[in-house]
């Protein structure tokens, strides 16, 4: 055995839990989780069947936690897994699961293969099996602080535009600020709207923010890889930010998995629970929404629909909190066939987006959205997740679908009451 | 040894031993799945949340939403065999006197003739099953050996019994032997093969439950 297939292997025995011992007895191979994962439906391939994506970990456990499966070993007649198979697998593990949960709400018996993928990219990525596309990522975001190798003058350039446009000053390390404000590299790039929204919102609901220069990227490649000792790195110096601040709360922007990896993975990334609230943004704007502070005017003309980001939606909880915000600004919505808890991911999510020989797969399982999008008619796409609305995008240009994707926070911040 | 020393056997030792084993491996099994435990999450759990543990170990039954159409030969086979054994073990006449011999409890039997339109129906959902795993590509690439055993386990006990109630082919003596060491056989490999998700299926649906319940989802 290699010793990064060691590695490998004792990164799984390590995962494996309670849960995920109860997960693989309980299988029945009824195959239902293939009826739930756009990779499966979209190709009809067997191969993408969720819980076969696990089946190298799912030997581990039986090899290595039950009695008949120790004894197997021992006498020779069960198969180890081996270097070739986990690099047969990475494709299966990475490129086809955008650990948008989807098979975890049908399984029949509960399993949670979100959580089991999460665990085995650990192994995959110890034994050498992940992507080089993720590992480019996550070394930009050690490196140089964010995935997309965006360095501070960036954000600083960013910021000098906002203020220009807005006419309102971006607060840059301003202690004692109610709310920490994060971006996504996407919202850095490519839709600066986003940090122009805020400040807009910000000034007329009356409240203290600031961006932090030690801390202006919330997304993580370390949990979409599958390396905790990196999503940790990334999540301390949010948690550092934070807390050199003294902020009360820091909000995670339109972008579904650096709220997962903020909200729900980091207090257990850093060891121990923050001194600070953590909220989505579409959470913060409810918030403001319930407590009068965010006043509109006029609605949207065009019918729009509203695509749940799964890491919102499915394993964040932000369900009712965009459509009570639509409503403020749009009288002409529909939700889409299978909306919030079993909407249909874009398909980039879980670092599926960043991983360039995905792509063909990607826009094939793209398939589903775009069938979902077409029976409703609608001529916008509001969504709120950065990249959830680039990978819509690229999918709809790729199918010729002439509709534009826009971030909620910016569609509200479009109609707010003026001199206010 | 003839057929009503088969039988006693059968009744008997072959029973008792089939009972014990059973036992000791649902335990066994039991302890392989909790020693590993499970680490604390430290993420301060959403207040209020719609979902929790308990709530998906009984909603879980129900097929999510848009799945039903997805695959209704899996979800109704599955409804009508889990159905018709269920009120098979437990409802025939007979069987509650064998759980009033062995506990002391006893309840309303069904009539027979009920839970032998529940037998027929489901041994063809079996049927059914086994076709359509045979078929699908998703579940004959996922089945192996075990898949096949479970089924023959589970399906033996059905056939006898409907073979010993109907009195068919084999003299009733021995069919009701033959009975007995077919439930017997699926007694002692339930632990070991899929079938013991008949006890595991509760533990995962309520850690699925507990993991989306904190974030706030109703899974």
């Amino acid at each position: 055995m290699s010793v990064n297939l060691a590695k490998g292997i004792n990164a799984f025995k390590e995962v494996i839990d309670a849960p995920i011992a109860s997960f693989f007895s309980s299988c029945v191979h009824c195959g239902l989780c293939a009826e739930a994962c756009l990779f499966y439906t979209e190709t009809g391939d067997p191969q993408y069947t969720p819980i076969h994506k696990l089946e190298p970990l799912r030997r581990v456990w039986k090899q290595e936690y039950t009695l008949l499966g120790k004894l197997g070993k021992m006498l020779g007649l069960s198969k180890p897994v081996t270097d070739a198979e986990l690099e047969e697998w990475k494709p299966l593990v990475y490129n086809s699961c955008t650990m948008c949960s989807r098979c975890a709400m049908a399984c029949p018996v509960g399993n949670d293969m979100t959580y089991m993928i999460r665990k085995m990219r650990e192994g995959m990525a110890a034994s050498g099996h992940a992507p080089a596309d993720l590992i480019g990522a996550s070394t930009r975001s050690v490196e140089i602080g964010s995935p997309m190798g965006i360095r501070l003058p960036a954000v600083k350039a960013q910021m000098k535009h906002v203020q220009a446009d807005t006419g309102i000053e971006i607060p840059l390390d301003v202690a004692g600020a109610e709310y920490l404000v994060l971006m996504s590299s996407m919202e850095i790039i490519n839709f600066p709207e986003y940090l122009a929204a805020v400040a807009k919102i910000m000034k007329q609901a009356g409240k203290t923010w600031t961006l932090c220069s030690e801390a202006f990227e919330a997304t993580n490649s370390g949990i979409q890889i599958g390396v905790s000792d990196i999503a940790k790195i990334l999540v301390q110096r949010i948690v550092d930010g934070a807390e050199k601040l003294k902020v009360k709360t820091v909000i995670s922007p339109e972008c579904g998995h650096a709220y997962t990896a903020l909200r729900w993975e980091g207090p257990n990334l850093v060891g121990r629970p923050y001194t600070f609230d953590v909220l989505h943004i579409l959470e913060v704007l409810d918030g403001f929404r319930s407590a009068g502070l965010l006043k509109t005017t006029g609605f949207e003309d065009a019918l729009l629909t509203f695509h749940d980001p799964c890491q919102l939606v499915r394993r964040g909880g932000v369900l009712e909190q965009p459509r009570n915000l639509l409503k403020m600004v749009a009288k002409n919505f529909v939700d889409t066939t299978d909306h919030g808890q079993m909407n249909w991911c874009c398909g980039g999510g879980g670092g599926v987006s960043a991983i360039e020989e995905a792509e063909p797969l990607r826009l094939q399982a793209f398939k589903k959205k775009k069938s979902q999008l077409e029976e409703t008619g609608a001529k916008t796409l509001v969504t709120a997740c950065a990249n959830c609305r680039i990978v819509l995008e690229e999918g709809l240009e790729h199918y010729h679908m002439n509709i534009p994707v826009v971030g909620l926070t910016e569609m509200i911040a479009d109609h707010l009451t003026e001199g206010e | 040894m003839n057929h009503l020393e088969l039988l006693t056997f059968a009744r008997g030792n072959a029973l008792n031993w089939a009972l014990m084993l059973f036992a000791a491996g649902v335990v066994l099994r039991l302890f392989e799945i909790f020693s590993l435990g499970r680490k604390a999450d430290l993420s301060k759990p959403r207040a209020n949340s719609p979902g929790s543990g308990w709530r998906t170990v009984f909603t879980r039954s129900l097929p999510a939403e848009g799945m039903l159409k997805r695959d209704p030969v899996t979800y109704i086979s599955g409804y009508v065999f889990h159905l018709g054994l269920f009120l098979a073990i437990f409802f025939l006449a007979p069987h509650i006197e064998f759980f009033r011999s062995m506990t002391g409890l006893r309840w309303p039997n069904l009539p027979t003739p009920l839970v032998d339109a529940s037998v027929v129906a489901a041994m063809v959902a079996l049927g059914v099953l086994l076709a359509h795993r045979l078929n699908n590509p998703v579940k004959r690439m996922l089945s192996g050996i075990g898949d096949y055993l479970a089924w023959a386990v589970t399906f033996l006990p059905l056939l006898t019994g409907y073979m010993a109630y109907h009195h068919l082919f084999v003299e009733y003596t021995l069919m009701l032997a033959l009975h007995l060491f077919s439930v017997e056989l699926l007694l002692v490999l339930l632990p070991f093969t899929k079938l013991f998700h008949t006890f595991s299926l509760f533990i995962s649906r309520w850690y699925n439950g507990d993991i989306f319940g904190r974030k706030g989802v109703a899974s």
